[in-house]
């Protein structure tokens, strides 16, 4: 800390931050355009500009760019000196020459930077009367707009796009004021984090393409704090709707998750909120065909069923809330909840929570990654997987060239001149894995094997690390040497991470990883650890329990059970027909609840309409079991309810009277709380229903939210009353405390003058650093004091590549693999068809050729694709897409031999 | 007393005064162009709807009485895909008319819009677009914008420079 003095009143700074950080931090509004909490400083926009005054008797002072200049003891400055104040003025006024007449149709407009930042410096009238120059635009892909004429050449895209996000067909050309943004022909933007653009341009160049079919200002949309539910890292989002439909997500700030930034799946896969496909009245089958019925109806319905019934089971869901699922457990009694997985992946992720209740190495959030200076990724592509955690590992491998700034007192934040200074080099990081990964460009070492042969090399890391930890016999030269190395690397880390997970689904790969972390600890050096998990709440079903799915199919089977309610799960994508048929037909009553039309919904003898993310409430555990709460952001249709709500009414319809006291959600999680004590923490992720602001509740709705007395006025002119919302301390209404909620009830990022996304600002402790009050989310799982000393010593055999027969494994896919993002129209267009991929030695060597028509067999079901071949797969191995239709439901790895189709 | 006979006095005189009751609606009233009165949704010089959906009349309204959805032509042309005034709310402050940088939203001399059911008071975009310029005859927002619509390309707008050539080097 250091005191500076800011218009000659002293005030504590970081002294390890710049001027514009600790003014930020402070609360000072100061105008900035290029630089970026999370990009740092380059000085480029000049628009920082801040008098700096040498000592307390110096008058004259000079201008300084305050982005650029460190907040060190003693630095004295004057924001509001005249001639710093004219200079600000005449940058924008600069910016302004060539800036299009575009507000009223640009898509930024009510959350412009630009705007707000030339409204902070009082620049209103133009006096330049000259052409204008101008761009065309580029068609960039389903997600990002390119208006290039709003541009202000401030260098934040490209800066992003290429050095903190990788990405490489994106860049800066021409000269002068004609500097262009974009690629070097129209084309879709390879990044998977391109979508950030819209919010990392100050300005409308870069705007969300999704949203502008339906646009709506953010002035207009109503807001809730949420969740992604789209893979198991839990990145907090604002959903915003308007008219009753999801309008489109933005990033909501959490300084230990996602930070700044989404992955293109989390911002744009959510149009299956508003889809055709939703499923929104009860549907109950009568003579053969699924009719719509009333909420009454098919109350009595269930209630006949289940009071008929001698024994109900209910097949849980990874995608659904913890209380939807609690209250599906609720409902059948704990021996008939089913988790709705099998127990290859129940296993899989009990091990993951072993690993993190040990304590051999705290689970790794995703800003600690980035402070991670060497990593070693077992088994996974995070990618296409965890998508957001790609974005940190990125940053993770600028820590070794951090030093070298550091030697030279170069400041981190002064982002060209460590670039500069570090130009390639790149800090320690290994990704072991099946195949290529898109993280592959800034590893230092790739290595492509079959899984058992990636947690052979992590067995083999741990024993170099520590001799106590078991040996791997019959390991190459190569493997050998790397394994040194890796030890080497991790061994000589401040901060070594090792990160693994569940997609190739091998125990032995997350025990490597184990192994190594307890070799790590046992030599005295501290490191993290962290795993992906499939889905938004797979570590939370984990914790709740339950039966793995086969034993649901042999419960049927056996006729230990006649009735079964599936929640919120599409059977088809997890298991081969023939077992759910089985399922679904040899049950006397199948009750589905879900929010898509699906092929287990369609067969079903009652649909109950399940509420999604944006429309309910509850709690998802992410992959470090963080429980985080996800609050809804707009009413659904009248029959639409929460899973939870629709599981009390069955409940209550099978005469158990008592379920009448879960009036709301907060009934649902203290009764959670004392059936399941490994979630009661849970409780604490938000503040519960009764919490009130200066007596108030926190407003979903901005301050200007319009149309008010006209948006219903075409059915009805006597305005209704907003809806009541029981179940948390957010009201659907703008009326409501003005102040700051506590961070796990923020909607939307705003404050007076500041309308953009720069905003968080404003609710930060300081500035890119935790949310005031703590970033959201209570950890679930506690790690023990004292770690169980053990190593794993089950190593595997080496890997055997079979005769004839390859091991089949899945790949996932950004865009595709995942089930409820696939309804988005972008994410269906950038999603791969079902392929089936083969090394290209094994394909020359069984005679098939690339696109040919093959056929293979796992489980006595054959499957069709058309043959990729990749010579980063290692031989032996092929891969099929995860969760591509037609490619659902099958059980991998596992072998099959491939036959070209005739 | 003597008031009350003088009081009845001037009474009986005022009846040999010139009326001032107007004959309404028999005799129009005169109204000044800037009557603040029947909101209109007008059209620019080339015929095309003058509103860009930009919802600032909306947000400038202080009883919120207007209602809107952007949507855009294949060609990006933004208009209005439902425009709603709910006139039994409007105050006729003309805040939307000051907002409206399109010169779209205007309001009229015109006042003789009761109705017997209130619901007729809402009026929809069909009901509010009128066929000409209204009060601003020349302004056309999409000659001035930038972006690029159907008939317009980039660089023909007002005060353009034509679209840069990127494979120039030129200093
Ligand atoms: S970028 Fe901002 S200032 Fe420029 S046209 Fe869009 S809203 Fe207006
Ligand atoms: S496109 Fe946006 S982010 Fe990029 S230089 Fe221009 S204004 Fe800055
Ligand atoms: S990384 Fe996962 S949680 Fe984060 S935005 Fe993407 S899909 Fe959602
Ligand atoms: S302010 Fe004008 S252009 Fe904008 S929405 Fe209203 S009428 Fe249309
Ligand atoms: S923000 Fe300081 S120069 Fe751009």
């Amino acid at each position: 800390m250091a005191i500076i003095y800011i218009d000659d009143k002293p005030h504590q700074a970081d002294a390890k931050q710049n001027l514009l950080h600790a003014c930020l931090s402070l609360g000072f509004n100061l105008p900035y355009f290029c630089w970026h909490p999370a990009l740092g400083s380059v000085g480029a926009c000049r628009q920082c500009a801040v008098k700096q005054f040498r000592t307390p008797d110096d008058k004259h002072g000079h201008l300084v760019m305050a982005c650029m200049i460190p907040a060190v003891e003693g630095t004295r400055i004057s924001i509001h000196d005249p001639e710093a104040v004219a200079f600000r003025a005449g940058i924008i006024e600069g910016m302004m020459q060539n800036h299009p007449h575009d507000c009223p149709v640009c898509d930024e407009g009510g959350e412009c930077h630009l705007q707000d930042m030339t409204v902070m410096t009082g620049h209103n009238y133009r006096r330049y009367d000259f052409p204008k120059r101008t761009f065309r635009n580029q068609y960039l892909g389903p997600f990002v707009n390119h208006e290039m004429n709003r541009c202000i050449q401030c260098y934040r895209c490209v800066r992003f796009y290429r050095e903190y996000a990788g990405g490489n067909d994106f860049n800066v050309f021409g000269i002068r004021n004609t500097a262009y943004f974009g690629r070097y022909q129209d084309g879709v933007l390879e990044s998977e984090f391109a979508g950030n653009l819209d919010e990392v341009c100050p300005t409308g160049v870069f705007t969300d393409a999704t949203h502008k079919h339906h646009y709506t200002r953010k002035w207009d949309l109503q807001f809730a704090p949420s969740v992604c539910v789209h893979c198991g890292l839990g990145c907090n989002i604002s959903p915003g709707e308007r008219y009753g439909t999801l309008r489109r997500i933005v990033n909501r700030y959490h300084g230990d998750i996602n930070g700044y930034f989404l992955c293109d799946r989390g911002r744009h896969g959510s149009e299956f909120v508003n889809s055709d496909q939703r499923i929104r009245q009860a549907r109950l089958r009568r003579n053969g065909q699924l009719q719509a019925v009333s909420k009454a109806e098919a109350l009595e319905h269930i209630r006949q069923v289940l009071t008929s019934s001698s024994r109900v089971i209910g097949i849980g869901s990874p995608r659904a809330s913890l209380e939807a699922n609690f209250a599906l457990r609720a409902a059948v009694g704990e021996r008939n909840f089913f988790a709705g997985i099998f127990q290859r992946e129940l296993r899989l992720l009990n091990r993951v929570l072993d690993v993190l209740r040990n304590g051999l190495a705290p689970a790794a959030s995703l800003r600690e990654m980035e402070n991670s200076d060497a990593v070693l990724v077992l088994g996974e592509d995070v990618t296409n997987y965890a998508p957001r955690m790609a974005l940190s590992l990125r940053q993770s491998v600028r820590q070794g060239p951090m030093a070298m700034a550091d030697k030279l007192k170069i400041p981190h934040w002064l982002d060209h001149s460590v670039r500069e200074l570090a130009q390639d080099s790149k800090g320690p990081l290994f990704i072991a894995s099946i195949a290529a990964t898109r993280l592959d460009d800034v590893a230092s070492e790739t290595y492509h094997a079959a899984p058992d042969e990636l947690a052979r090399l992590g067995f083999a890391v741990a024993h170099k690390l520590d001799d106590n930890a078991p040996a791997v016999s019959g390991l190459t030269l190569e493997q050998t040497a790397l394994a040194e190395r890796i030890a080497q690397a991790l061994r000589s880390a401040r901060q070594p991470l090792i990160v693994s997970g569940l997609s190739c689904h091998s125990t032995a790969v997350i025990s490597a990883a184990a192994n190594i972390a307890q070799a790590l600890r046992r030599t005295g050096q501290p490191s993290r650890v962290t795993f992906t998990v499939p889905e938004c709440n797979s570590v939370g079903l984990a914790l709740l329990g339950g039966r793995p799915l086969e034993d649901a199919f042999a419960a049927v089977r056996n006729r230990a059970a006649d009735t079964v309610i599936v929640l919120e799960n599409d059977l088809y994508r997890r298991a081969s027909v023939q077992d759910v048929d089985a399922l679904l037909l040899g049950a006397k009553h199948v009750i589905v609840l879900d929010h898509l039309t699906n092929a287990t919904s369609t067969k079903a003898e009652l649909v109950l309409p399940a509420a999604t993310f944006a429309e309910s409430d509850g709690t998802l555990v992410n992959n470090e079991a963080r429980a985080q709460r996800f609050f809804q952001t707009f009413v659904p249709q009248p029959d639409v309810q929460e899973s939870w709500r629709w599981l009390r009414d069955a409940i209550i319809a099978s005469g158990r009277q008592d379920f009448a006291a879960w009036e709301n959600l907060d009934h649902v999680i203290a009764s959670m709380a004392v059936e399941v004590p490994a979630l009661a923490a849970a409780s604490k992720a938000a503040p519960d229903a009764t919490f009130r602001m200066s007596g108030a509740k926190v407003p979903r709705q901005p301050e200007r939210y319009s149309g008010r007395t006209a948006m219903l006025a075409n059915i009805d002119l006597s305005e209704p009353k907003p809806p009541d919302d029981p179940d948390s301390p957010l009201s659907f209404s703008m009326e409501g405390s003005p102040d700051q909620p506590p961070s796990p009830l923020i909607p939307f990022a705003w404050s007076p003058g500041w309308n953009s996304y720069q905003a968080w600002n404003k609710f930060q402790e300081e500035i890119a650093g935790p949310l005031r009050g703590g970033n959201p989310g209570v950890p679930l799982v506690e790690a023990a004091a004292q770690p169980q000393q053990e190593y794993v010593r089950d190593v595997p055999a080496p890997f055997q590549p079979g005769d004839g027969e390859w091991l089949i494994v899945p790949f996932y896919h950004i865009f595709g693999s995942e089930e409820l993002s696939i309804h988005s129209h972008g994410v269906k267009q950038l999603s791969p068809g079902a392929y089936l991929a083969m090394n290209d030695k094994d394909a020359e060597r069984a005679r098939l050729r690339p696109e040919d028509r093959i056929e293979f067999t796992i489980a006595a079901i054959s499957y069709q694709a058309a043959l990729k071949v990749r010579a980063d797969l290692p031989q032996g191995i092929a891969a099929i897409p995860a969760g591509i239709e037609p490619l659902q439901g099958i059980q991998l790895p596992d072998w099959s031999r491939i036959v070209r189709v005739a | 007393m003597f008031s009350i006979v003088r009081t009845l006095w001037d009474v009986f005189l005022h009846s040999f005064q010139r009326r001032v009751t107007r004959q309404y609606p028999e005799q129009p009233a005169y109204l000044p162009p800037r009557w603040r009165g029947r909101i209109v949704l007008s059209r620019d010089p080339d015929g095309g709807e003058r509103c860009v959906a930009c919802y600032l009349c909306a947000i400038a309204c202080p009883v919120d009485c207007i209602a809107l959805q952007a949507t855009e032509d294949s060609n990006g042309r933004r208009y209005p895909e439902f425009f709603r005034i709910n006139f039994s709310r409007c105050i006729f402050c003309g805040y939307c008319e000051d907002a409206c940088p399109t010169y779209a939203i205007q309001l009229t001399p015109d006042f003789e819009m009761s109705e017997y059911k209130r619901q007729n008071l809402v009026y929809e975009k069909e009901d509010l677009l009128i066929s000409g310029t209204g009060k601003y005859p020349g302004y056309n927002f999409w000659r001035v914008a930038g972006v690029q619509i159907d008939g317009k390309d980039k660089g023909q707008s007002e005060r353009e420079e034509p679209p840069t050539d990127l494979r120039q080097l030129l200093p």
